[in-house]
């Protein structure tokens, strides 16, 4: 009997996956537990395995497509088995991916129902209710808002939705003015020759990223405190660390660990908002922004204030390869209290960053100036860092952001009371 | 056009009906000698006599057995409940007989029966004397329910009725009684069974609303037109069957709804017309429909809990406003 391999749920969050590469053929034999396939979620790149053994009669999905949970990606069974029934019944679900390859994926998105809820287990018999890409760019519209927008010819993506979770109604469609196109055909005529632009698929980490930010950024009331820490003491036990110990010590690394200590010291910036109630976290599990590619990922240095700057500076760098190979598995990725973010080694100055949600704060480091200073009244040469708290104001108040930062500074800018 | 009470619209009804044809009798509690409980059978007796307007015994089951017997011999009796709360004590006779004779005779037995009289809530009359029974006997297949708002609505639909083959369930309100109405004075004045009315004509929102909660939309939209919304409200007179076209055509234009309902929600009237609308209508909704109905709680009797617990024009103003993206 034909086995269906359906899109397995790999993370908490992920409504589709998108197949990074298939492991077997068609006419392959695979045994349980055997890797078929790569799949690209919201997080990470996660392998799915076959539970049973068979021959792989069909491959429904290429590479590089997106396929909703639940979604037919391969049928398993016996040589020579018709499975015509089975791929029918895909035919409606399978169609969807067939078109959305060539139309864009608004569009893939529109005629999709709200199929969130479809569980791994329930088997899809009923072929009709097929698609179900309701990724988090679905777009919500009342029906007579897609009805007036499809008779207008307007994009739905391009509206902003005035009604409940953003939905758009009526009066969004009837306001809604066509405005980018007059701008690109003054463009044109000023004689240059316009280069081609192109439209780039938005990546399943884009998306996440693109979601989470918003949200955060939308929801969370941010304010912004900015302290500049006198790094002098920083750098020479920073260099007496190394070269004594042959190790790698990097500026975050002590930046982690002077923030790990002043967590433990100011509970409301390691809290998290949960409407009626505010989460005061035991823990302290400090997560690090780490740029990659297709863009960032923030691993999360578990007990970091209890951790020695060894053993946190041994895990950063290990998290931060598995992120850049997008190796990093879910659970390392999830559970921080607070995140730090740090732009120093691009000289960035200063700046601010989006709070990463369920935080209260992310502090935003800059790079290490050569500055002069005034020391006992007269100019001598200065090692500065700006540092920038971004606070979610439901949470953590002026004051309570500054003795935070303050903290932050005395740590830093005398290295040895770390040790306390 | 007249200005009749609603119990004069109602006698009015009966009385054309009884001396249209003799086959029609009246029968109830308090109906003859004492001129009826709400007083609408007044004069009827004196016009009829004894073996037409009968007064029963406090025993709803076993008149409304009487009234079944008849109408399957061919007379057409008009059943008075003095309240419906009452004639659930008749239920046995209305869903298991009244409906289901025709249907299981092969048609060979008609019903031509009308069961009438007061309700929903009327007051503090207590858990046991404020339910609104229309959804429930809606839901039995072979009955016809209707419940009025208006004098005129009530004299052409209860011609109907008397009229009309089959059972039919004629519902009014203690507390519309002494409503006055203008009432069309046209010979043989008819509203046919099914139709419901575009009470009051606007664009941005179809209210729903029929019976009491007829008067309760209205006043929803006088104080709501102050604010700027333009709201149409529909009468559909008749619960069953159901004048669904009229209430479409209606969302076509404004896009969006609010039912408004005496009766509890769970399996309501006002959620089957809620899900009625989204099969017909569901290109032409630009907000998800609302209801303002009771809460699913017996009444209760404290004068602040009654008023808390009936549909108010406020609680229909919030869901216009819910409706409209106005909060």
């Amino acid at each position: 009997m034909a086995i269906k391999i359906e899109m397995p749920k790999l993370s908490d969050t992920m409504e589709e996956g998108v197949i990074a590469s298939w492991n077997v053929e068609e006419g392959d034999k695979v045994e349980a537990g055997d890797i078929i396939a790569e799949v690209e979620t919201d997080k990470a790149t996660m392998e799915v395995e076959a539970f049973d053994e068979g021959t792989v009669l069909k491959i429904l999905v290429d590479a590089g497509d997106a396929v909703p949970l639940g979604g037919l990606m391969a049928v398993l069974g016996e040589e020579g088995e018709d499975i015509s029934d089975i791929l029918e019944g895909a035919g409606s679900s399978g169609s969807g991916k067939a078109e959305a390859k060539d139309s864009s994926s608004e569009e893939k998105e529109e005629s999709s129902t709200s199929g969130g809820s479809t569980t791994l287990t329930s088997p899809r018999s009923d072929s009709g209710d097929s698609s179900s890409s309701s990724d988090d760019g679905r777009i919500k519209a009342s029906p007579l808002a897609r009805k007036m927008a499809e008779d207008k010819g307007i994009e739905l993506s391009r509206v902003d939705g005035s009604g409940p979770n953003g939905r758009i109604i009526k009066a969004d469609i009837e306001n809604y003015k066509e405005s980018a196109q007059p701008a690109a055909a003054v463009a044109s005529t000023q004689g240059f020759e316009s280069l081609e632009s192109k439209e780039v698929k938005v990546s399943q980490m884009r998306k996440t990223i693109a979601r989470r930010l918003s949200e955060s950024k939308f929801t969370n009331p941010h304010f912004y405190e900015t302290i500049d820490i006198d790094m002098k003491a920083a750098i020479a036990a920073r260099k007496s660390m190394n070269e004594a110990n042959d190790v790698k010590i990097s500026f975050n690394d002590i930046v982690v660990k002077a923030c790990s200590i002043a967590l433990t010291r100011h509970q409301a910036v390691n809290s998290s908002w949960h409407g009626d109630v505010i989460k005061e976290h035991g823990d302290v599990h400090v997560a690090v922004a780490v740029a990659i590619d297709e863009g960032l990922m923030t691993p999360v240095i578990r007990h970091s204030d209890k951790k020695g700057l060894l053993q946190i500076s041994s895990e950063t760098r290990e998290l931060a390869g598995l992120a850049r190979d997008r190796k990093l598995q879910p659970e390392q990725m999830e559970g921080s209290t607070f995140t730090i973010s740090n732009l120093g080694m691009f000289g960035i100055e200063e700046f601010t960053a989006i709070i990463n949600p369920p935080n209260a704060c992310i502090l935003a480091v800059g790079a290490i100036r050569d500055v002069p200073v005034v020391e006992n009244g007269e100019v001598v040469p200065g090692k500065r860092m700006k540092v920038t708290l971004s606070s979610d104001h439901r949470i953590v108040d002026g004051a309570k952001a500054a003795e935070f930062l303050n903290t932050v500074k005395n740590l830093l800018e005398n290295p040895l009371s770390m040790l306390l | 056009m007249a200005e009749l009470q609603f119990r004069e619209a109602i006698r009015e009804a009966i009385d054309e009906e009884m001396a249209r044809e003799e086959k029609v009798f009246i029968m109830g509690e308090e109906v003859a000698e004492y001129n009826g409980a709400y007083k609408v059978t007044e004069g009827l007796l004196d016009k009829y006599g004894y073996k037409r307007v009968i007064d029963t015994p406090i025993s709803e089951l076993g008149f409304s057995g009487i009234g079944v017997g008849a109408a399957m011999n061919g007379l057409r009796p008009i059943v008075e409940f003095m309240t419906f709360n009452f004639a659930v004590l008749a239920a046995d006779q209305i869903i298991n007989h009244a409906s289901k004779a025709g249907y299981m005779t092969g048609g060979q037995i008609t019903m031509p029966i009308v069961f009438r009289g007061a309700n929903a809530s009327a007051g503090q009359l207590g858990a046991t004397h404020s339910v609104a029974f229309d959804s429930m006997y809606a839901h039995f297949p072979g009955l016809k329910v209707i419940y009025t708002s208006e004098p005129d609505d009530a004299k052409g639909l209860l011609k109907s009725a008397i009229r009309d083959d089959n059972p039919v369930l004629f519902m009014e309100s203690e507390q519309m009684y002494g409503m006055k109405g203008e009432v069309s004075e046209e010979e043989d004045y008819i509203i046919p069974i099914g139709k419901g009315k575009v009470k009051r004509e606007g664009s941005d929102v179809t209210v729903v609303a029929h019976g009491k909660m007829y008067h309760v939309a209205k006043q929803a939209a006088a104080q709501l037109e102050k604010d700027g919304v333009d709201v149409e409200i529909i009468d559909p007179r008749t619960v069953k069957p159901l004048d669904l076209p009229l209430i479409v055509e209606s969302i076509k234009k404004t896009n969006r709804c609010v039912v408004v309902d005496e009766a509890h929600p769970f399996a309501g009237f006002a959620a089957e017309i809620g899900f009625l609308i989204q099969r017909e209508a569901f290109d032409y909704l630009d907000a998800p429909v609302q209801r303002v109905t009771l809460p699913d709680v017996n009444a209760p009797f404290a004068k602040n809990l009654l008023d808390a617990w009936l549909p108010s024009p406020k609680n229909v103003i919030d869901a216009v406003n819910q409706v409209t993206y106005r909060n």
